[in-house]
C-alpha cells in the first residue's frame, strides 16, 4: 500500500513545470518556423560562387 | 511500498506566474507596443513571422531588465507600498532566482533578436537592458533626483528597436519616437510621486519631490509638458505623422497642458483636499496619452498602402 499525500505545493509545482514545458515546445516551433523562413528567403540561384542553372556560369558577386 | 521524499516544503513557494510577474508584464505592453508601431512605421516591410519573433525577443529583453531591476531594488520595493506585493518583497521568489532570470533572459533575448533580425537590433537592445538595469536601477536611482529623466531613456529605446529591425538602421523618425517617451517620462512620474506621498520618502529614492518639494516637482511637470506638446505636435509633421495623428496630438496635449497648468497651481493644502484628484488624472490620462500619439503612428502607417495615410 502507498501513502500519498496530495499536498498543495505539487500541485503548484506541477503548473509551473507544466508551464515551462509548454514554453519550451512553444520556443522549439518558433525557432523551426524562423529557420524555414530564413532559408526560403535566401536567393540561391544568385548566392556568392554558386553555378546558375541556365548558363552554367559562376556567379561571382 | 513508502512515498517518503526529503524535498523541502516552501510555504511560499511560486507559481508561474510569480515569475511573469517579475518581468514586469504592464511595462512588456508599452515596450511591445511601441516596438511594433516602430517596426510597422518603418518604410520597409518585415516578414510577419520574422516580426513577431524579433518583437517577442524585445519583450523577453525587457522582461529581463525588469527582473534583473526588482532583484537589484528588493529592499526599497519592500519599503514602498505600491512595490510591496512583488515577487521578491512578498517571499515568494528568491533574489538569487531573479536575478539568474534576468541574466539568462537577457543573454537569450539578445542572441536570438541577432538571428531573427540584426546584429544593431541586438546591440541596441543589450543596451537598453544595461541602461535599465545598470545605468537607471543601481546607479541613478537613487543617487540623483534626475534618475527619471536620464533612465526614462531606457524605455524609449523600444520603437527605435522597433525601426531598426525592419530597416537595420537608426533614422530621425526613429528618434522622434524615442523623444516622445522621453519627454513623456518624467511628467507621467512625477504625478505619481506626487500623489503616492511618503513611498519615496520612505524608500529614501532621491525623487524630486522628496529633494525638491512638491512645488517645485509641480513646476518641472509644466515645464517638461509643454516641451513635450512642442515635440510631439511638431511630428505630426514629418514622415511617420500626418493628418489623424496631428489631430489626436493637438487634442490630447491640450488636455494635457491643462492638466499640468492645474498641476502647477495647486498647492498641497488643495491636493490633499480632493485626495490629489487633479494629480491621479493627470496620471490617467498620461497612459492614453502615449497610447493614443503611437495608435495614431501606427494607423498613418497602416493606411499608406492605400495612399490615405501620412502627408502624401
Amino acid at each position: 500500500m502507498s501513502i500519498r499525500t496530495e499536498h498543495e505545493i505539487h500541485g503548484r509545482r506541477k503548473g509551473r513545470n507544466v508551464g515551462v514545458g509548454i514554453m519550451l515546445a512553444g520556443f522549439v516551433v518558433l525557432i523551426m518556423a524562423l529557420t524555414f523562413v530564413k532559408i526560403t528567403q535566401i536567393d540561391f540561384a544568385n548566392a556568392p560562387g554558386t553555378v546558375g542553372p541556365a548558363s552554367g556560369t559562376e556567379v561571382t558577386d | 511500498m513508502t512515498d517518503v521524499t526529503n524535498t523541502p516544503v516552501q510555504q511560499n513557494e511560486a507559481e508561474l506566474g510569480d515569475y511573469f510577474a517579475l518581468m514586469k508584464p504592464r511595462v512588456m505592453q508599452l515596450v511591445v507596443f511601441t516596438a511594433v508601431v516602430g517596426m510597422l512605421a518603418a518604410p520597409v516591410s518585415v516578414h510577419p513571422l520574422i516580426g513577431f519573433a524579433s518583437i517577442l525577443f524585445v519583450a523577453i529583453g525587457a522582461g529581463a531588465s525588469g527582473a534583473l531591476n526588482m532583484w537589484w531594488d528588493a529592499d526599497i520595493d519592500a519599503v514602498m507600498r505600491r512595490t510591496s506585493k512583488r515577487p521578491i518583497p512578498a517571499g515568494k521568489v528568491t533574489p538569487g532566482e531573479a536575478m539568474s532570470l534576468g541574466v539568462a533572459l537577457s543573454g537569450l533575448s539578445v542572441m536570438m533578436l541577432a538571428l531573427s533580425a540584426n546584429l544593431l537590433a541586438a546591440f541596441m537592445l543589450a543596451f537598453t537592458i544595461f541602461f535599465y538595469a545598470v545605468v537607471y536601477s543601481m546607479w541613478l536611482k537613487r543617487a540623483t533626483p534626475q534618475n527619471i529623466v536620464i533612465g526614462g531613456a531606457a524605455g524609449a529605446f523600444p520603437p527605435v528597436i522597433g525601426w531598426i529591425i525592419a530597416t537595420g538602421t537608426f533614422s530621425v523618425e526613429a528618434w522622434l519616437m524615442f523623444a516622445l517617451i522621453f519627454m513623456w517620462t518624467p511628467p507621467h512620474f512625477w504625478a505619481l510621486a506626487l500623489f503616492m506621498r511618503s513611498d519615496y520618502d520612505d524608500a529614501n529614492v532621491p525623487m524630486l519631490t522628496v529633494t525638491h518639494g512638491r512645488p517645485a516637482t509641480r513646476r518641472h511637470i509644466i515645464a517638461y509638458t509643454v516641451l513635450l506638446a512642442i515635440l510631439a505636435v511638431g511630428t505630426g509633421f514629418t514622415a511617420i505623422g500626418g493628418p489623424i495623428y496631428l489631430a489626436v496630438a493637438v487634442v490630447l496635449n491640450v488636455l494635457f497642458l491643462m492638466g499640468a497648468w492645474r498641476i502647477w497651481h495647486r498647492d498641497e493644502e488643495d491636493a490633499e483636499e480632493d485626495n490629489y484628484l487633479v494629480e491621479r488624472k493627470f496620471f490617467r490620462l498620461s497612459l492614453y496619452y502615449l497610447f493614443a500619439h503611437f495608435g495614431a503612428i501606427l494607423l498613418e502607417a497602416a493606411l499608406k498602402p492605400w495612399g490615405l495615410g501620412g502627408w502624401s
